[in-house]
């Protein structure tokens, strides 16, 4: 074998300037031979390390080595094996701090490009006329509840039925997938992938139930009585706001309502479909994260002249991944760093009109390590806005903790879980995701959904409750 | 899917159905609510369930049509399907004895009042409720309030039922005659709740109100029903949507509700047209 070139093999993507006028899927992915080309510079290593990056553990070198001898269809045998959503996280899954950042190659190069791969992979096999079927275990005669369909609640599904329990997904919004569907933009993930995958979870025998609110029509208690196992997979609810005056002035939105409304609502085909959006002129997004990124791009899309990001560190410091951000400075977002918004002005009708902003500097690093925003005294000034997309985070939703006597709940609302098992405080019942550490990434409440599904395995075999 | 078992047509435009829901009716409590959606492209809104029969798994829902959504929703006839029905949503409403409770409603407000006199009759108050309409020809559920109440105004704005007034002026009656009031629970249109919390306040009689923000999820993540109550920003879906109408901020809750009005009415407006009904 050569060496292997420097660097990836390039995706393909829509120019810049047209994509903002679209809501279509940035990159193209890549043709058969491009994934060949691009798989030929996996070093096979002995010992991989890649497989330790990965929250859910796929054989990076098994698939990748199949695509490298062009046999897709043994490729995505090994991917399904452990991750349910191969399509999913071949996009929005943070490779650059996962597999890829533990790639032997990147000490030298570019890591080999994992993530592109596993798109290509899940790709290539949709358009298929059979999937593959992963193999299950004889049926066990045991129930399992699945709390919310999420990213965690979906890889709990998956791996459960195939252990050969009967699984109950009951998801309290219309449609499953949870921040799949209404949080992540069609451009970035399309819907029509979400459902794909939905579709092959429940092709292996999930029972998936919408507009069910646990908490609410049942609770876990009740739950208890009907499963073996319940496993809570709620997510990140409740948006913070900033608590600074004029926040609830119209035309100010949480992220999680400004996506909602574009992505689960389709609000962009307006009004096609029913649900309305407030299509703003002069468009400021708060925040630094992905989600930022994510609410100042569907912003431009919507028609925006001007999307702009305020946040209160530099760009050194934003949460947000490098690709999103190398993605929302081609399509012309303007970046006010350093910036934090200390009031709205609106007009007689409650429309904002402008945010006054105080300019920050660093200072020393706080807890999470990054250097501190201070105020500058004095440095008010306005920027003219029509719409304001406020998306610094979310609190975890308080339905569950709320209603189940009996569950430990953490200080920020969050319930308390072991990373090692998902067991919480309440015989019988796991949880993970974001309910339990907050808000984070898909594929990390994905791991926390495979570590999950198995300890419920184990419970399930042995009816030992252990919690360390 | 839940299924429509019975359609009633209460009044103009005024609709009242008899929907199949049974995981709902069995848990649900007055003052609770639901959100459905008719159709794929519908849109996501909040109802307040009018009245409950657990048995039966029967969850009513009352709706004047406004709006696209609700004139669509109008259109259904028994045994079509609503695509998704999801509840019970918010906090039931307070239940138990408060002594003399007032429970004022104001048109549509009605069948949303309705459970709740008679679960505050059932725990042993004296109801007195105060219903009003724009004129005889819009009142609600008359008989059926009467039947739960200790005694039972209704106003019109026109006086054509022979009772002029105001909901407000009825309680100012009663406040002025003495009556001595534990609670007052307010249902309807905003300025009328508003209005109800004005004259309260002075005398300390403590009042509930009932919100109607705009709503997308109703499970507390999107924040569209964001309400200020004592200076505090709360989600109606989940903190509420019942609130001390002492401490509520009106004005921006009104404000809040014009946000979508010219999309409203773009959407309604195609409606009209492709059901032929637009008028010359």
């Amino acid at each position: 074998m050569g060496k292997p070139s420097p660097k990836k093999t390039p995706m393909r993507e829509q120019a810049p300037e047209k994509r903002i006028c679209n809501f279509s899927e940035v990159p193209h992915g890549y043709t058969p031979e491009e994934a060949m080309a691009e798989a030929k510079r996996c070093l096979k290593c002995k010992k991989p390390s890649c497989i330790k990056g990965c929250p859910v553990e796929v054989d990076i070198p098994g698939f990748i080595g199949q695509i490298a001898e062009g046999d897709f269809w043994e490729a995505a045998k090994i991917m399904k094996r452990t991750n349910v959503l191969p399509a999913v996280c071949g996009r929005v899954c943070p490779q650059e701090s996962q597999c890829e950042e533990v790639c032997v190659l990147s000490k030298k190069m570019e890591p080999v490009a994992v993530g592109n791969l596993e798109r290509f992979i899940a790709d290539w096999e949709a358009e298929q006329s059979e999937c593959v079927m992963c193999e299950k275990l004889p049926a066990t005669g045991k129930k399992v509840a699945v709390v919310g369909a999420g990213p965690a609640g979906l890889t709990v599904a998956g791996d459960c039925i195939k252990l050969g329990y009967d699984v109950t997904v009951f998801e309290a919004l219309h449609k499953p997938g949870g921040v799949l569907v209404y949080g992540i933009p069609e451009f970035r993930l399309p819907k029509a992938i979400v459902q794909r995958e939905v579709d092959f979870i429940r092709s292996m025998g999930v029972n998936l139930v919408t507009d069910y609110v646990v908490g609410m029509i049942k609770t876990i208690d009740e739950l208890l009585g009907e499963f073996d196992a319940v496993f809570v997979g709620t997510g990140a609810g409740r948006p913070w706001f900033m608590g600074i005056p004029g926040e609830n002035s119209l035309g100010i939105y949480s992220a999680n309502e400004y996506l909602t409304r574009s992505n689960l609502m389709k609000a962009y085909l307006f009004p096609e479909y029913d649900t309305p959006i407030v299509k703003g002129k002069n468009v400021a997004t708060i925040g630094g994260g992905n989600v930022a990124m994510d609410s100042a791009r569907t912003a431009l899309r919507l028609g925006a002249e001007k999307s702009m990001v305020i946040y209160r560190r530099s760009k050194q410091e934003m949460p947000a991944r490098e690709a999103e951000i190398h993605h929302a400075e081609q399509e012309g977002l303007i970046f006010e760093f350093l910036t934090n918004p200390v009031r709205y002005i609106a007009d007689k009708d409650g429309w904002v009109r402008e945010v006054e902003c105080l300019r920050m500097k660093l200072g020393e690093p706080d807890a999470s390590g990054r250097r501190r925003p201070l105020p500058i005294e004095g440095s008010e000034f306005r920027i003219p806005v029509d719409t304001v997309v406020v998306a610094i985070g979310n609190s975890p939703n308080p339905l569950i903790p709320q209603t189940t006597p009996g569950l430990e709940i953490g200080k920020r609302g969050t319930i308390v879980a072991d990373p090692k098992t998902g067991r919480t405080s309440k015989k019988g019942v796991f949880a993970g995701g974001d309910i339990v550490t907050g808000a984070a990434t898909v594929i990390l409440a994905m791991g926390a959904g495979r570590i999950a599904a198995n300890s419920i395995d184990e419970y399930l075999k042995t009816g030992e409750w252990r919690v360390e | 899917m839940a299924k429509i078992l019975k359609k009633e047509v209460l009044g103009p435009g005024i609709k009242r159905f008899e929907v199949e829901a049974p995981d709902i009716a069995r848990k649900a409590l007055p003052g609770q609510f639901v959100v459905l959606r008719i159709n794929e492209p519908g849109e996501r809104i909040p109802l307040t369930i009018g009245d409950l029969r657990p048995a039966e798994g029967v969850v009513v829902i009352v709706f004047q049509e406004v709006g696209k959504s609700t004139k669509l929703l109008g259109t259904l006839k028994k045994g079509d399907s609503i695509l998704d029905f999801t509840g019970p949503l918010g906090k039931p409403s307070e239940v138990e004895k408060f002594g003399t409770v007032v429970c004022v409603a104001g048109g549509v407000g009605t069948p949303e009042v309705f459970p709740l006199a008679r679960a505050l009759k059932q725990a042993g108050n004296k109801v007195i409720s105060i219903l009003g309409f724009r004129n005889k020809d819009l009142i609600l559920m008359e008989a059926e309030m009467r039947t739960v109440s200790d005694e039972l105004i209704v106003t019109t704005d026109d006086g054509s039922n022979g009772n002029k007034g105001f909901v407000t002026d009825a309680l100012k009656q009663l406040i002025e005659r003495g009556e001595k009031i534990d609670r007052v629970l307010a249902v309807g249109p905003v300025i009328m709740m508003k209005m109800v919390s004005k004259l309260t306040e002075p005398h300390a009689i403590p009042t509930i109100v009932s919100l109607n923000p705009i709503m997308l999820d109703g499970t507390g993540m999107c924040g569209a029903c964001r309400v200020e109550v004592g200076g505090e920003t709360k989600l109606a879906c989940v903190d509420g949507p019942e609130f001390d109408g002492h401490k509520v901020d009106f004005d921006l809750l009104m404000q809040r509700l014009k946000i979508y009005l010219p999309e409203e009415k773009e959407s309604l407006e195609l409606f009209e047209k492709a059901c032929g009904q637009h008028k010359k």
